[in-house]
């Protein structure tokens, strides 16, 4: 009860900062829209190419974009914290008796509820060109996109607060997104890929998840690759947030 | 609370390992903080002041000995001493994206407060610190006076009847100082015990009812600052009389409260004594008795400065500089 009422003090304190600057949600929308007017279309022609998953190049690339923003529209989050580090911010809460699972929590909410809201915005604008999805699957992909929002924003808090600077925490990141991007056929399928390059990205849980995203565009719900991808992305997202809650308890220096 | 023991702490040890070699920043540390004091730890950047207060406040494992603090064992019940502590950080612990008040209210309901509780606690603080005109405004347009009474206050919120501050006053001028002083004075005097780290001399001497020096782990001495100096040499009174040297020293040799006594060159006599403030009537009574002229006295104390000096064999000046 207390650490409910903990996780809902600590998200609004969080949820007000980002209500000042909601200019965020823009930006980081901006990416995903600007690969699918100026890089969707190349797909369009190359859908016919054997090896493309069936389904058109919009149901096939939209699904992708939305999984990449889950991503990696939460793998930067960290940075904020750093800042909170140099301010004290973080010394200050760890003083109190607030749960230490709320502090990590109620800014993870914070931040699903942005990539929500930025996920809801890709797919209206994907509709005129021509993506079909309904309803459930919307819910299925936003849930998927949110475990993966928890998964990604509490890997970056916990290297924030292990690694405390900027200057080393954006090169882990950029180069640690790198491959899991491309690895993750989010850009191109995997389908296309030699049998090497499959097998390297089937160690790559994203692939899962854009899987299962694209099963679900294709009306595939039922498809084994819908729970697998939920269930990998569930069971990282558990993981990341025990070790993440651990690294907001322990001592910074 | 006064009079009692509200921290205890026996042997505190705190080790860092880095990969080339085992620091021992805290090397075993032995105090007592009683209630309605302002407790000083003085100490040059290094000495181990601040992982000490990080200790204290549940921020920082011991690695070795026992600390009781609030009345709650540290090791063992570290979230009852956080209910019962407040802490304000060196770095401050404000948000420039925050508002003061939006800040205290958070605050006060991390620790259980109803939201009606803590919007008027956070108003009262406000209040009470003078920060009313830019309670609404967020901290990064607040000046450096007013950001640190703004995290004293995010400190006091929950009303801890032990409070830490890690080097209060550092980086403020001169008049936000001397303000930040006064607050410390009334809360102490509110009944609050204040435990603060320093490294300013005059911060430790102004402040601080008791105070310890810490150097490279250690704590070398602890006292009231009057005590301390005294231990080192006494008060120096040096008195010049009309008619030369001679005649005075003669006369203050056989003192009793006269520890040494010594003619200048200036032709004025300098004498070490236990308590200045006392042996200075006697002085007046003597010459007078003799019929001596008085024709000027001044009082000398030693400073902190000379405390450390004699300790550690450094002045703190220089280490801080």
């Amino acid at each position: 009860m207390k650490t409910l009422r903990d996780v809902w003090l600590v998200f609004l304190r969080y949820w007000g900062i980002f209500i000042r600057n909601p200019a965020w949600v823009v930006i980081g929308v901006l990416q995903p829209v600007l690969y699918l007017v100026l890089f969707a279309p190349l797909l369009k022609s190359i859908a016919a190419v054997p090896g493309f998953p069936r389904g058109g190049a919009y149901n096939v690339f939209v699904p992708g974009l939305l999984i990449q923003l889950g991503m990696f529209g939460a793998a930067g989050v960290g940075f904020s914290l750093i800042a909170e580090l140099r301010a004290g911010v973080v010394e200050r809460f760890r003083v109190t008796p607030v749960s230490r699972f709320a502090l990590l929590m109620g800014r993870a909410l914070r931040d699903i509820l942005m990539l929500l809201m930025q996920a809801t915005i890709l797919i209206v604008l994907s509709l005129p060109f021509g993506l079909n999805i309904h309803f459930t699957g919307v819910l299925v992909v936003l849930a998927l996109i949110a475990l993966l929002g928890l998964l990604m924003a509490s890997i970056s808090y916990a290297c924030a607060l292990w690694l405390k600077s900027e200057d080393s925490f954006a090169p882990l990141i950029f180069t640690a997104t790198l491959p899991l991007l491309l690895l993750s056929g989010v850009l191109l399928p995997l389908s296309l890929a030699p049998g090497w390059l499959r097998n390297i990205a089937a160690a790559n849980p994203l692939s899962y998840a854009v899987d299962a995203a694209r099963a679900v565009f294709n009306d595939h719900l039922g498809d084994v690759s819908v729970e697998k991808g939920v269930l990998i992305a569930g069971v990282l997202a558990i993981f990341a947030v025990a070790l993440a809650v651990r690294s907001f308890g322990r001592a910074l220096a | 609370m006064t009079g009692e023991a509200v921290i205890e702490t026996r042997g505190l040890r705190r080790v860092f390992k880095t990969r080339k070699e085992t620091v021992e920043a805290v090397a075993g540390v032995d105090l007592r903080v009683f209630g309605g004091e302002v407790f000083g730890f003085l100490g040059p950047n290094g000495a181990g002041k601040t992982t000490t207060l990080r200790m204290l406040s549940t921020l920082l494992q011991p690695s070795g000995g026992e600390a009781t603090v609030a009345g709650c064992d540290l090791r063992r019940e570290p979230g009852r001493v956080r209910e019962r502590i407040g802490y304000v950080g060196q770095k401050g612990g404000s948000d420039p994206q925050v508002s003061g008040r939006d800040e205290l209210i958070l605050q006060g309901r991390l620790y259980g407060m109803s939201k009606g509780e803590s919007v008027q606690r956070a108003a009262e603080l406000l209040n009470v610190l003078e920060l009313e005109d830019c309670a609404d405004r967020v901290g990064s347009t607040y000046s450096g006076g007013q950001r640190r009474r703004l995290d004293i206050g995010i400190g006091l919120m929950h009303g801890p009847r032990l409070l830490f501050l890690d080097e209060p006053t550092t980086g403020l001028d001169p008049q936000s100082r001397a303000r930040l002083w006064d607050e410390v004075r009334r809360l102490r005097d509110s009944g609050t015990t204040i435990f603060l780290t320093t490294h300013y001399l005059e911060e430790a001497d102004a402040l601080c009812d008791r105070l310890a020096i810490i150097d490279h782990g250690r704590i070398v001495a602890e006292g009231s600052p009057d005590d301390l100096k005294r231990q080192v040499a006494g008060d120096v009174v040096t008195v010049g009389v009309s008619g030369g040297a001679e005649e005075a020293l003669k006369l203050f040799e056989g003192q009793d409260f006269v520890r040494e006594a010594s003619a200048q060159a200036d032709g004025t006599v300098r004498l070490y004594v236990e308590r200045g403030e006392t042996a200075m009537p006697a002085i007046l009574r003597l010459l007078d008795r003799e019929s001596l002229e008085l024709k000027t006295i001044t009082l000398t104390r030693p400073s902190l400065d000379d405390v450390f000096l004699r300790q550690t064999g450094r002045s703190l000046r220089e280490v801080a500089a």
